[in-house]
């Protein structure tokens, strides 16, 4: 299986290991990742709340540049909300022919062209929908036994566009982590939100948002997440959210690509283990992954 | 918010492109399950069905006086839930656009956030959280809102994800479609 591969700025910086665990569990279960030529930021939360045009342009640019290679239909995109950037452009232009020529001419000075032959597909749907336990299972060589996980799916790979799960009741990343030996931790927070950015412009709420997440996550060993922004706010904030509820909630955080990574036996360093900020001695007691 | 706060001669262009914004919303029963769907509603002055109410009565110096609409944090719930399948979602996105372009000051921690997320990507094609931050610190005007990231810029650097070298290179890869792009918002 080959797919079109979009890191995204964050995977190559505050979300490194996220990139480098895509690429080696993709890369051990058979997938080849052509990373779009020239990628630029997709727009982020930025453009959407600043300039209408450009939310729409930057992400139709990285889909018309993985348009020139006609190998694969499917984009593969880690971020959730590089994921929605993109997926937005795809759902909206295919059936508004005008807006899609509107956000050409946007274009035109690159001499690129959006035509709408991409499938736009986040990690958690390929490794749900296309690899799925059958793959991973028999490659898996350290199963987790007795882990338990929260699967933690955030927003923005679930809603508004229910693609491969339920929007309200996810349930995609259970089939996984039975796969890799571990238990499900039976949670109603997995599609609720983290508070994105406001972690930064209303750090007051974001805390807030994260504590009721942390809080609800007790009695788990690991929580496992699918987006940057979700990762760092479930990691990088444990200290100050357990002493404002005068309570202990750290928990080790992962990308699901890393756990995959690890029951399949690829070294931490691999799958930057040594980057995350909420790896509790639990786990490195539990799963034997040497310290960072 | 005190409405008077945005009163001022700046904002009466952003009320006349309320209109749009109206329109996006303007079959909305007021049922009230955008509010109960919301994750931030506790902390809005505001209520999102409160808030489309005013919207729909055309009442900018209310909507753009309130922090409601900037409180969104995109989780789409209430673009999921509308049973009038409303861009709830968007027309929050829209409101934050009227609030960017016309530098409404009770909105200006997170204009400025976005507004400088996108100058880096301008310069660069990517952004650099490092010079991103950086701008948006400046931005801000003030000197104590860089303590609040120290320790866990310290912690992000003592672990090699974020780099402290400047970006030197400017290629202003997207410098054409940012010129387009802005043309065309302008041009609306």
């Amino acid at each position: 299986m080959k797919v079109h591969y979009y890191p995204g700025c964050s995977l190559e910086g505050t979300a490194v290991e996220y990139d480098r665990s895509t690429r080696v569990v993709m890369a051990a279960l058979g997938v080849e990742l052509l990373e779009i030529e020239g990628w630029t930021c997709c727009g982020a939360s930025a453009a959407e709340a600043t300039d209408e045009w450009l939310a729409l342009a930057l992400p139709a640019r990285n889909l018309a540049l993985a348009e020139r290679h006609p190998e694969t239909r499917d984009v593969l995109v880690p971020c959730s909300a590089c994921y929605l950037n993109l997926k937005h452009v795809e759902e909206k232009t295919r059936t508004d022919a005008q807006l899609r020529s509107t956000i050409n001419t946007l274009l035109e000075g690159e001499d690129l062209r959006f035509e709408g032959r991409v499938r736009v597909r986040h990690l958690l749907d390929v490794l749900a929908s296309d690899l799925g336990p059958a793959a991973i299972h028999p490659k898996v060589v350290r199963p987790l036994d007795g882990l338990r996980i929260a699967p933690y799916y955030g927003c923005q790979c679930l809603r508004p566009y229910a693609v491969f799960d339920d929007p309200e009741m996810p349930t995609s990343m259970e089939p996984l982590i039975r796969a890799v030996g571990a238990e499900v931790f039976p949670w109603p927070m997995g599609g609720r939100c983290c508070g994105a950015s406001h972690m930064n412009t209303q750090p007051e709420v974001g805390i807030t948002l994260v504590a009721g997440l942390l809080k609800a996550a007790r009695g788990a060993d690991v929580i496992v997440t699918v987006c940057p922004m979700c990762q760092m706010n479930l990691e990088a904030f444990q200290n100050s959210v357990s002493r404002s509820q005068h309570m202990d909630l750290h928990i080790s955080v992962l990308y699901l690509p890393q756990l995959i990574g690890h029951a399949m036996g690829l070294p931490a360093s691999d799958l930057g283990l040594g980057y995350n900020l909420a790896l509790t001695e639990e786990w490195r007691h539990r799963v034997h992954a040497p310290a960072s | 918010m005190n409405p008077s706060a945005v009163a001022d001669s700046t904002a009466t262009h952003a009320f006349d492109d309320l209109e749009h914004v109206r329109q996006m919303i303007q079959s909305c029963i007021q049922c009230g399950t955008c509010t109960g769907s919301c994750p931030n509603a506790f902390a809005m002055d505001l209520t999102p069905r409160q808030l489309w109410r005013h919207v729909m009565l055309g009442q900018p110096a209310v909507v753009f006086g309130s922090r409601t609409f900037t409180l969104c944090s995109s989780c789409y719930y209430c673009t999921l839930r509308c049973p009038r399948g409303l861009p709830l979602t968007d027309a929050m996105h829209a409101l934050k656009r009227l609030g960017a372009r016309h530098r409404l000051t009770p909105h200006k921690a997170s204009t400025a956030f976005y507004r400088q997320f996108m100058e880096s990507v301008r310069r660069h094609g990517r952004v650099n959280e490092l010079e991103f931050m950086t701008l948006y610190f400046a931005d801000m005007k003030n000197p104590l809102l860089p303590l609040r990231y120290a320790l866990l810029g310290l912690r992000l650097v003592a672990k090699g994800k974020l780099s402290l070298r400047w970006p030197m290179r400017r290629q202003r890869p997207l410098e054409a479609i940012f010129c387009k792009a802005v043309e065309r918002e302008e041009g609306r």
